[in-house]
């Protein structure tokens, strides 16, 4: 009986994670960052961007902060219509596989350090899954986004969704290489493959690229973390550009490009099934970012080792979360900006850059850590 | 034969063709107004002239000069000749191109829209008026003409179904002549002089004959026009169709124009063994019903509270099951010599899977003229004896009339015919158990019929149709029916099927070769060997007083034919 | 014959595509710093409130509808060019036919009904340019919306109300002319 309970007890706390974190904090931030998006690129462009929609039946717009659930609710309500020359099941699967991984990927994602809550002794740990093998596991599930698309195209059954499913399919696979390989440095350095303990080292020594301390105002770091900056930055820039690649993102969006193909792989989709393409992209995103953040921005820590990892109090426990979101939205911000920087990528400029360059550099800059670390010990 | 050089090509032609045949078989097409091959050539729009040359005359002892091909030099003459009048002759030589007849042309063409009213935006001749045509061809495109335009009658009617616009008219005489050598109705001719010439009909007469609407066709320009189809649609938008009129037995060949589903007119369609280019004003409006209000456009089913619609399989498993009950003798059939020969056919294998003896047509003697109208209203009366095997139409409707009377026929199956008209009326009707009855419109036998099919009309299928002479000639569909209704073959089949169970044909063609091989007046044909203008099948002594006077013509060379 | 487009030498700087990326993004945040410090100003519109019409050129296509001359008469005598021409196939007209003792009997023909489907016309302005009557033109109206499809066509009212009457065109039905 008392197992019983330990095993109940034992389920809970995932699942109050789960849907505070999912349903209550990625799924509106996902939302909002089509209003942000949106928002954020009418300023670079000189316009001004939804800033109508507030609380309906009144002149109250709020800046438009109303307009993502009035986009929610258009995309429930419009008609969802299934063309008869689909594969009906796997047409309905597609969107869903898009979906689903990249929300499974957030599980192992450590969105703060530890929350001390009051009437509890033990600390929560911030992380829904506190698995050792994290970052293989976000690849394993990642890579599964990629049917999603693939299975649109070819349920699709038009020539148009075809050509992009075929398109993200092969930059797909060509990206993860690099995006797998470009992450190996910080494996090495950190020796250790769980996201939670590889934030906690770079809040105790400093982010990895931003490998200093402060004691007091003295500024403490070690000649072996500075010179990692190197390889470690080659492993940024790698990361970042593949991951902009994996989720389909401007100036790598050629699945759905509009020039070529109308929408790419979701042009026969309508309604919901395209709201969830559509989500998904930036849930993918949204995961995406959070992943860059903790492993090379030092995840919930604050810079210069200040600030507890939560364990102690709950105030530092809050700061953490807090740090880690905000740094997310950073990120966010810059895939925006950088969506509506640059123009978009040839296909075979795209491919040469994942299988000439980035993959012979992030091989090397494997070597290059190994070496680095060889001769500092 | 004789030699004639056309724009420098030397050819050989008959002797005694006219030029402009010639220079049309040069693929050297001459503009012409006034000349129509089946009228005499008075020739007088002038729009024809060529640069014609002759072989000199030689002064006694000169030896002709000849050109690297051994033909004799031809010497051209300073002035142009009309090409519509004039045959050709040994070592003649023709231009139609070049400065001379440019110019002529451009003249002409200067001359003839002097008074004309440039009102082509509410023509109904625009888009096949020569008069158009030939002034972007040959016209230069504005007028140099200062003075006032002589004012003529316009919109006068001059007889009940042709109106006539004086301003638009080019003195051609086309219609003059028509009336005078073909219709026999001498009404039309001309006025006063000089550029106030008008067109007008005799004191007291008018344009009334059962030919008149020909006129409007011919007339090259929009002077005279059909009052039926006055503004109802522009001629770029029909879609023409070839087709047949089926008004009577002659089986005029037409051209259906249509648009977006509806037949806004018919023309007739040359074919030299049966109506030439004309065809009577009587036939050639008979298309209207076709859009009728009381054009029936879904199956009926009668119930206790009148007819409600139905479907196509329920109204025929309904009519399957009732016709199952019967016996063979208790079963008769009226089909229609109305019916293309398909029809027909689908209707005689309905009857042989029921073994329905009592098998006749309605028959529609008429008075007939000596020109095109036939003596037999219907247009398919020699397809319905060839199909039905009936030796004389007509004749077992009193003996059908009398078993219903008697009340061994309970069942009867009435195709296209409204047999309430046809002297069956509605206390012999009453006596049935079971009538079916299938017809385009709404009538006195659909309204006793137990089962109404609605049938479609000659517009809206193909199939092919046997006429007086024996000619066998194709229908072509030119809009889609109305409603649920289907081709008349189809329906028959779905019949044949819901009776036997089994399955049917898919195409047309396919039951035109299965009739090919049952009957053997259409053996080896199939619908596209028909052609476009028939071919014969069998011999009737039918004559067409209009054709021979033709030929009689032609062999005078009054007219080309 | 084939062209030969020299392609520029590019510096190993610029085959990095890094400067130039970084230009393009600093580019497009100094737009956005400029637009928060309100040193910029944004180039589009706010549509209802903020409205362009007293600027729009004299060529613009709007709304196609018919005019009436200085005399009142309606120009338009349906020759149906415009219902040929059309690329969507917007316009339908019925041709119809002037009474007899009509002032303009003599033009004999105008539309019974004309009706322009405003969900399918793509303001070509083919209608104008063909017109041999100067009967259809392109307004400036723009605002055409309504809450059904049989709202969105227009019928020969509604034309001749947007059309309005034009002056000085030529006038050919006239006597003499």
């Amino acid at each position: 009986m008392t197992e019983l309970l330990t095993i109940l007890y034992s389920l809970i706390e995932p699942t109050i994670k789960i849907v505070v974190l999912v349903f209550m904090v990625i799924l509106p931030m996902v939302a909002y960052s089509v209003y942000a998006e949106r928002r954020f690129s009418a300023l670079l462009q000189d316009r001004v961007g939804p800033n109508r929609v507030g609380i309906p039946f009144t002149k109250i717009s709020l800046a438009g902060l109303g307009q993502p659930m009035a986009d929610g609710l258009k995309f429930i309500l419009k008609e969802d219509l299934t063309p008869g020359h689909v594969r009906k099941f796997y047409y309905w699967l597609a969107p869903a596989l898009t979906m689903v991984p990249a929300l499974l990927t957030c599980a192992v994602l450590p969105f703060g350090g530890h929350l001390k809550l009051p009437f509890f002794d033990e600390p929560f740990q911030m992380v829904i899954a506190d698995l050792d093998v994290g970052i293989l596991f976000v690849f394993a599930i990642a890579s599964l986004g990629v049917y999603g698309i693939v299975l649109a195209g070819w349920a699709s059954n038009s020539k148009y969704p075809f050509i992009g499913g075929v398109r993200s399919s092969s930059q797909m696979i060509s990206y993860e290489i690099s995006l797998g390989l470009s992450v190996i440095p910080i494996l090495m350095i950190y020796g250790d493959l769980n996201l939670g303990s590889i934030v906690q080292q770079q809040h105790e020594k400093g982010w990895a690229l931003l490998p200093v301390t402060l004691d007091g105002f003295m500024p403490v770091f070690s000649f072996r973390d500075i010179v990692l900056l190197v390889p470690l930055l080659i492993s940024f820039v790698i990361f970042v550009t593949s991951l902009f690649a994996e989720t389909n993102r401007l100036p790598f969006d050629l699945p759905e490009c509009e020039t070529e193909l109308v929408a790419g792989y979701h042009t026969e989709y309508s309604s919901m099934k395209f709201a969830l393409f559509f989500l998904g992209e930036y849930a993918a995103m949204i995961i995406g970012s959070g992943f860059a953040v903790t492993l090379f921005l030092g995840g919930w820590s604050l810079p210069f080792g200040w600030g507890g990892n939560g364990e102690e109090s709950l105030f530092w426990g809050l700061v953490a979360i807090g740090t880690f979101f905000a740094k997310v939205i950073g990120f966010i911000l810059f895939f925006i900006w950088v969506r509506w920087s640059i123009p978009r990528f040839r296909y075979d400029q795209l491919m040469r850059l994942g299988w000439v360059f980035f993959f012979e550099i992030a091989l090397f800059n494997i070597l290059l850590t190994a070496g680095i670390l060889m001769f500092f010990g | 034969m004789v030699n004639v050089q056309i724009n420098g090509t030397w050819m050989q032609f008959p002797k005694g063709t006219r030029m402009i045949e010639a220079c049309k078989e040069a693929n050297a097409e001459v503009p012409h107004y006034c000349y129509h091959p089946k009228l005499s050539s008075p020739g007088n729009c002038r729009m024809c002239l060529v640069e014609m040359g002759m072989p000199p005359r030689l002064a006694p002892g000169q030896e002709a000069e000849k050109d690297e091909d051994g033909h004799t030099k031809i010497s051209w003459m300073p002035r142009p000749a009309i090409a519509c009048a004039n045959t050709v002759a040994n070592g003649m030589g023709i231009r139609t191109t070049g400065p001379l007849v440019e110019e002529c042309r451009k003249g002409v063409m200067e001359f003839l829209l002097i008074n004309h009213p440039l009102d082509c935006p509410i023509c109904d001749q625009a888009g096949e008026c020569r008069l158009q045509e030939f002034s972007v061809e040959h016209g230069q495109g504005e007028s140099r003409f200062l003075e006032t335009k002589v004012k003529k009658p316009k919109n006068v009617e001059i007889g009940p179904r042709i109106r006539l616009d004086d301003e638009r008219c080019i003195m051609c005489s086309r219609c003059i002549r028509f009336c005078q050598e073909i219709a026999d109705d001498d009404v039309l001719g001309f006025t006063d002089r000089g550029s106030h010439t008008v067109l007008t009909t005799h004191p007291g007469k008018q344009l009334a004959n059962d030919y008149s609407l020909n006129t409007a066709d011919i007339c090259p320009v929009g002077a005279l026009t059909s009052n039926d189809f006055r503004f109802q649609m522009r001629v770029w938008f029909l879609k023409e169709t070839k087709s047949l009129c089926t008004s009577c037995g002659r089986g005029c060949n037409t051209l259906i124009g249509a648009r977006e589903n509806e037949v806004h007119r018919q023309t007739p369609r040359e074919n030299g063994e049966v109506n030439s280019t004309w065809m009577c004003d009587s036939g050639r409006l008979n298309f209207h019903y076709l859009h009728s209000e009381s054009r029936l456009t879904d199956p009926m089913i009668k119930s206790d509270s009148g007819h409600r619609v139905a479907s196509w399989s329920e109204a025929h498993q309904l009519s399957a099951a009732c016709l199952k009950a019967c016996e063979p003798n208790q079963i008769a059939m009226v089909a229609s010599a109305r019916m293309t020969n398909e029809e027909l056919f689908m209707a005689k294998r309905l009857a042989k899977e029921l073994k329905i003896e009592l098998i006749d047509v309605v028959t529609r003697p008429q008075d007939g003229d000596d020109l095109l109208v036939s003596k037999d209203g219907n247009p398919n009366t020699n397809g319905a004896m060839l199909i039905l095997g009936i030796d004389e139409p007509g004749s077992k409707l009193n003996a059908i009339k009398a078993g219903i009377d008697r009340g061994e026929i309970k069942a009867l199956l009435c195709f296209d015919e409204n047999l309430v008209k046809a002297g069956l009326g509605e206390a012999i009707l009453g006596k049935l158990s079971f009538l079916l009855s299938s017809h385009l419109l709404a009538n006195s036998t659909a309204d006793l019929a137990n089962v109404v099919l609605p049938s479609s009309g000659f517009a809206e299928k193909r199939g092919s149709m046997v006429n007086v002479t024996g000619r066998l000639q194709r229908l072509n569909q030119a809009i889609q029916p109305p409603g649920q209704v289907m081709d008349g073959w189809e329906v028959l089949r779905d019949l044949i099927q819901s009776v036997t169970g089994s399955n049917g044909l898919y195409m047309i063609e396919d039951v035109f070769k299965l009739m090919a091989e049952d009957v053997p007046a259409f053996a080896g044909l199939s619908l596209s060997k028909i052609g476009d203008e028939g071919v014969s099948i069998m011999d009737t002594d039918e004559k067409v007083t209009l054709l021979e006077r033709e030929r009689e013509r032609v062999a005078k060379g009054i007219i080309v034919g | 014959m084939a062209i030969v487009v020299k392609r520029p030498k590019l510096s190993i700087l610029e085959k990095m595509y890094l400067p130039g990326i970084i230009k393009g993004l600093w580019i497009t945040l100094s737009h956005a710093i400029n637009r928060l410090r309100g040193k910029s100003k944004k180039v589009t519109m706010q549509y209802p409130e903020e409205k362009w019409d007293d600027q729009l050129p004299e060529y613009y296509r709007g709304a196609p509808a018919l005019v009436t001359d200085e005399q009142g008469r309606e120009r338009c005598v349906s020759c149906q060019l415009c219902e040929f021409i059309c690329p969507p196939r917007a316009i339908k007209i019925i041709p119809g036919e002037i009474e007899k003792g009509d002032t303009w009997e003599k033009v004999e023909k105008q539309p019974a009904t004309f009706d322009i489907d405003m969900i399918r016309c793509i303001y070509c302005g083919m209608c104008e340019e063909v017109c041999p009557e100067q009967a259809i033109y392109l307004r400036k109206d723009y605002v055409i919306t309504g809450e059904s499809r049989e709202e969105m066509v227009h019928d020969k009212d509604k034309l001749y109300e947007i059309g309005g009457v034009r002056v000085g065109l030529v006038n050919k039905w006239n006597e003499l002319k």
